[in-house]
């Protein structure tokens, strides 16, 4: 077994093989691949028993599920509106700049990929972003930069 | 003018801190399901998401339903724009949201709980996992069954539809059902289920603690309570706040504008725009019975002050609407794309100012065909929006 059925098999044996699982499963395997290649969704129907068209239904519905592969560290900036009034394409313009990349896109190592995403839920901290699952509100061009700082060494 | 004596009230329930959930819990599960019921609906609790529905009914309804299994669902899928409460409430005080699921359990019959979070409050489950844990831990004890578990969305507003987010649980596309049958006979699994957004299940806690009438005693008639606010936009202090309700816009404004706030979303945008002349006018509560014009909010409340462009505000929202749609119906995935290539036009002035009132029909339209609340909705901040600030949409 190659590893990406290693680790659909995986993530079925703990959540279970029913469809009411598919998305923890949909879920476990972006987080590990960072997309859902056509392979992987029909792999996933293959081991819960769906049909491989249920699988690609769902898992095209979500804007997290992503279907082309992003890099380790996924950028996606709030593009509503109190974000967009509180200077979220300055942001944008630092975070492109730094990374040598545009919206959609992933740096050339695979390390950095750049999105924007609808209203976080961080209104009042204005504007804000999540890097993979980790929030940072309140942004300015410099505490942009120093963030982003961090992530390049890593 | 219209005189209105009611003042903002603050009030301090919700994230007060409560260590004695234990002896509440047990007290209240020793109380026969009818009685809590009672209590609830005495208190007039309405749903807290936005759309207002009583709590007790919602109960009572699912109570009553003969399903072999039910489950109680707490809706944390906080997606309106401008709304960040459920949140803070689940990672400040979240042993009132599981209290009142355990207890929602016990007046419905149901052992299972879910909490449908967020995708982008994936930061949270550590922390939530290990209350859940406790708390499980503890109605063992007790000799309560009952168990929670969280599940993830991934990034799609219209899941905190009740039955949107049924579909998602189930596996599927995030696409709303007709309605009927509701779900407290037909929900999850297609089983009997109550689905409460976050801050409803935390002040249910208040009531079985303080009991209904400390609960009624605040707000005004049709609209008792104090509800969660979350203020941002061109404010001084964004933030959330528990107030009241029945709060008049112009008290809010004074309150937590800018001193230049030309007009307030309320409501995220889903919600309706209210310029500067009808602040007097309105009132934040359930629709109808109060003087002048009543707006329910989730608790979105959105200021912009006379540097923003209407037109923009418009143009953000609508970009909003057409990524959520879920694109099942007509009205909603056709509309939503419609009325954004319509303003931009009237505005590039490749259509005439009057292709804004053909515009408003289809606003209309989409309110009475579209399947589901985000579609029926989008006529709320659309024509609130073109009917105040016309010049604007079109210079």
């Amino acid at each position: 077994m190659n590893p990406v059925q290693d680790l659909i098999k995986n993530l079925a044996d703990e959540h279970g093989r029913t469809r009411a699982n598919l998305l923890p499963i949909l879920q476990g395997v972006v987080e590990q691949e960072k997309y859902l290649s056509e392979y992987s969704m029909i792999e996933i129907a293959r081991e819960l028993n769906l049909s491989a068209a249920d699988v690609y239904g769902t898992a095209t519905f979500y804007s997290f599920l992503e279907h082309k592969k992003m890099g380790t560290y996924l950028i996606r900036v709030c593009k509503t509106i109190t974000c967009a009034m509180k200077g979220k394409n300055q942001i944008l313009l630092i975070i492109e700049d730094m990374l040598k990349i545009g919206l959609g896109e992933t740096t050339s190592d695979g390390k950095f990929s750049l999105l924007q995403t609808n209203c976080l839920g961080w209104c009042h901290k204005a504007p804000a972003m999540l890097i993979n699952d980790e929030v940072y509100t309140e942004l300015t061009p410099e505490s942009v930069r120093e963030i982003l700082t961090e992530y390049l060494k890593k | 003018m219209v005189a209105h004596s009611y003042q903002l009230k603050r009030a301090d329930f919700i994230f007060k801190n409560e260590n004695d959930w234990e002896r509440i819990l047990d007290k209240t599960l020793k109380r026969p399901p009818q009685e809590l019921i009672n209590e609830l609906m005495s208190s007039e609790l309405k749903g807290r998401g936005g759309a207002g529905f009583p709590t007790g009914l919602k109960w009572k309804l699912t109570a009553e339903d003969p399903s072999d299994e039910k489950f109680v669902i707490c809706n944390a899928d906080e997606g309106e724009p401008g709304t960040f409460k459920d949140r803070e409430i689940l990672s400040k005080v979240p042993y009132k949201v599981l209290m009142a699921m355990a207890v929602c359990g016990y007046v419905i019959g149901s052992q299972k709980g879910y909490i449908y979070l967020r995708g982008e409050y994936k930061f949270l489950v550590p922390e939530l996992n290990k209350v859940i844990q406790e708390f499980e831990y503890y109605c063992k004890q007790i000799g309560h069954q009952f168990s929670i578990k969280i599940f993830l969305g991934s990034g799609a507003y219209i899941c905190g539809e009740e039955t949107a987010l049924f579909e998602s649980m189930e596996g599927k596309r995030g696409e709303p059902r007709n309605k009927p049958p509701y779900p407290s006979s037909n929900g999850y699994m297609g089983k009997a289920t109550v689905v409460n957004n976050v801050e409803t299940l935390a002040h249910t806690f208040t009531i079985f603690k303080y009991g209904a009438k400390k609960f009624y005693d605040l707000g005004v008639q049709y609209s008792r309570g104090s509800k969660l606010f979350s203020v941002s936009g061109d404010t001084p202090k964004p933030g959330i706040y528990e107030l009241e309700l029945g709060m008049s816009l112009q008290d809010f404004v004074n309150e937590f504008g800018d001193g230049d706030t030309k007009a307030v979303q309320v409501g995220g945008a889903s919600g309706f725009l209210v310029p500067r002349k009808r602040f007097e006018k309105t009132t934040i509560g359930y629709r109808g019975k109060l003087t002048g014009i009543s707006l329910p909010t989730g608790g979105s409340m959105m200021l912009y002050n006379s540097s923003r462009s209407m037109y923009n505000v418009l143009d953000n929202y609508l970009e909003f609407f057409r990524e959520e749609s879920c694109g099942q119906c007509t009205p909603c995935r056709v509309g939503c794309q419609q009325l954004h290539f319509g303003i931009k036009a009237v505005k590039r002035g490749d259509k005439p100012a009057q292709y804004l009132d053909k515009l408003l029909k289809l606003t209309e339209t989409m309110q009475l065909t579209a399947k589901c609340g985000l579609g029926q909705s989008v006529a709320n901040s659309f024509s609130s929006i073109v009917e105040n600030f016309r010049e604007e949409m079109i210079y």
